[in-house]
């Protein structure tokens, strides 16, 4: 066995001892940050998979731009005209649900494997856990993070749709509105993903049968007015929906009845607001058993 | 705190009952740990050893009983508490994501603690843990003792004054488990608290002052290795093998000899002052041992005598 330890260097004075603030001052300056420090330890952990946040998070909306707002929509604005859509082009109709629906998408990642992880595969969690930082500040940080990729990710699609001139520079608070929809889906899934002990497949029937029909039947590609009455409810339902909604009033001036734009926001504050609360209390439930 | 003893006691536990529904994990525990001590939970898996540390960072609720962490309670002031202790828990939980050097400064980020601190002291620990060559190391490419030490490494990033290990050599091979004994030897000439929690006895020997032996949620004895040892066993051993199911008939023609025989499934203890004096008599009796071998008593005979069952099943 060799000896590195700093004691077999005697020539060398001993360093002053490096004492860090009291444990008082720790615990207080984690009660009021923790969240934030949680937050931080989760971004600093994203650079690791970037390259993969940006082909998902930008190059695959803009994919869907150029098939759809630009072979589609040479079909469809000559034969249907601006009218269908409220007066704009295919692609303007468009560029706020792509918007929407990535974030969304997004979100339905993070809050899933990555939560499981935390709790089980990597247990993750159980390090801060030990620290002063508590369950509730664990669950609001990885949401902390998650809403910071996803305001990322939504300014730098936006700037470019603005660049490339699909979308006029009224839109700049369209992100806001993408964060709030992830959300919105988001922490009702982060509850739902804490709660889960055995994985069984759950969150790929999520993918498939809750995040796929809402990309599809939330007026992303098509007005929710042109559906059946007896589909209409899956948009209603939709944070999807009332986040595109939203984005095409802030986007390109869509023209709703001001109660209706309060409505959407509401739905969407309240679907953030209870799945937070909901997380927050399943993570506290879970890591103090 | 200064208790009726005189000594300050960094950790005092009375009466401590945790139930989960009709199972009670731990049944009633009282102890106190002054500072500087180390101090052992010897117990088999499914004791209530994990649970009484989980309390002691306030991160499991107590049923009942009262418990008093740096004279803090650690379900009220849980971060308060947290910032003095240092966890080393039963599995890794490193961030695989982080490189070795990062793992150590975003723990340390968790307590408030600023990068002119953390950056040399991460370094600092890195050289204590003997890893100060794999700083910008993937957590992946660690052996299981470079990543059981680079645990401790972390739980010491805050200068605790408790440091709690829950199986802390459990998984290693016998190599790693000296250098790791050797690292918590010197924290522990260094004046930190130690709490830790094992089924093997002879890490409790190595590293424990003092330690109680806990069955079922209930401590069935206390005292220093030596002590215990003295008390509830004899000074030697004779193990004496005689082959599958031959042992029990064996057994039978022993009676009498030493002071106390154990049947176990594979071999048979005789419990003695003068392990040889014994294996003499037995041969002196016609008995032909398979293998027969005299030890001194340790802290497994002591679990035996107390609970009747080993302490690895």
């Amino acid at each position: 066995m060799t000896e590195r330890s700093g004691d077999a260097r005697p020539q060398r004075p001993a360093p002053a001892p490096l004492r860090p603030p009291s444990a008082a001052a720790s615990a207080a300056r984690a009660r009021r940050w923790g969240t934030w420090y949680v937050a931080e330890h989760k971004l600093r952990g994203m650079r690791g998979y970037l390259g993969v946040i940006i082909a998902y998070s930008i190059g695959s909306p803009l994919m869907y731009l150029f098939a759809m707002g630009v072979g589609l929509a040479s079909l469809v604005d000559s034969t249907s005209g601006a009218r269908a859509f409220g007066g704009v082009t295919y692609l303007q109709f468009i560029v706020p649900a792509l918007l929407v629906s990535t974030a969304v998408m997004a979100a339905s990642e993070e809050f899933s494997y990555p939560v499981m992880s935390g709790f089980k595969w990597r247990r993750t969690y159980y390090g801060p856990l030990a620290s002063p930082i508590s369950p509730q500040q664990i669950c609001q940080g990885h949401a902390l993070a998650v809403a910071v990729r996803l305001l990322a990710q939504s300014v730098a699609y936006q700037a470019i749709v603005i660049a490339f001139g699909a979308t006029g520079t009224r839109g700049w608070a369209s992100p806001l509105v993408a964060v709030l929809a992830g959300l919105a889906f988001g922490l009702p899934m982060m509850a739902y993903a804490a709660s889960i002990r055995e994985d069984r497949g759950q969150f790929a029937l999520v993918q498939r049968f809750v995040v796929v029909p809402l990309f599809l039947f939330s007026g992303t590609f098509f007005p929710l007015s042109t559906l059946p009455w007896f589909l209409q409810w899956i948009g209603w339902a939709s944070p999807v929906w009332h986040a595109t909604e939203l984005g095409r009033v802030l986007g390109y001036g869509h023209v709703e009845p001001a109660w209706l734009s309060g409505l959407h926001l509401a739905y969407l504050l309240l679907l953030a607001g209870a799945g937070l609360l909901a997380a927050r209390r399943t993570y506290a439930r879970r890591l103090e058993a | 705190m200064p208790n009726s003893s005189g000594y300050r006691a960094v950790v005092s536990a009375r009466n401590l009952t945790k139930r989960f529904g009709d199972f009670t994990a731990v049944d009633g525990i009282s102890f106190e740990i002054p500072a500087g001590e180390s101090f052992g939970l010897l117990g088999p898996n499914g004791a209530g050893k994990s649970t009484i540390m989980r309390m002691l960072g306030g991160v499991s609720r107590r049923t009942s009983g009262e418990l008093e962490v740096m004279g803090l309670d650690p379900e009220r002031q849980g971060p308060e508490v947290r910032a003095h202790l240092g966890v080393v828990p039963q599995q890794d939980n490193l961030d695989e994501e982080l490189r070795v050097r990062d793992n150590l400064i975003i723990y340390g980020r968790y307590f408030g603690l600023p990068m002119s601190y953390l950056r040399p002291k991460s370094a600092e620990l890195l050289e204590f843990a003997q890893l100060g060559d794999k700083a910008g190391a993937r957590i992946g490419e660690l052996s299981g003792g470079m990543k059981r030490r680079l645990t401790i490494a972390r739980s010491l990033i805050n200068d605790p004054g408790i440091l709690l290990l829950d199986e802390p050599t459990t998984g290693l091979d016998p190599q790693a488990r000296h250098v790791l004994w050797d690292r918590l030897f010197r924290l522990k000439e260094r004046g930190t608290t130690l709490v830790l929690t094992t089924h093997y006895m002879d890490e409790a020997e190595q590293l424990c002052d003092r330690l109680i032996v806990v069955d079922r949620g209930r401590i069935m004895a206390g005292g220093s290795p030596a002590e215990l040892i003295r008390a509830h066993s004899s000074r030697e051993v004779l193990e004496l093998r005689f082959g599958a199911g031959r042992n029990a008939s064996a057994a039978g023609a022993l009676a009498g000899l030493g002071e106390r025989i154990e049947v176990l499934p594979d071999r048979i203890l005789v419990y003695a002052d003068d392990g040889e004096a014994v294996l003499g008599q037995a041969v002196a009796r016609g008995l032909e041992p398979a293998t027969s071998l005299v030890r001194r008593s340790s802290l497994e005979d002591v679990f035996l005598r107390l609970t009747g069952r080993s302490l690895i099943d």
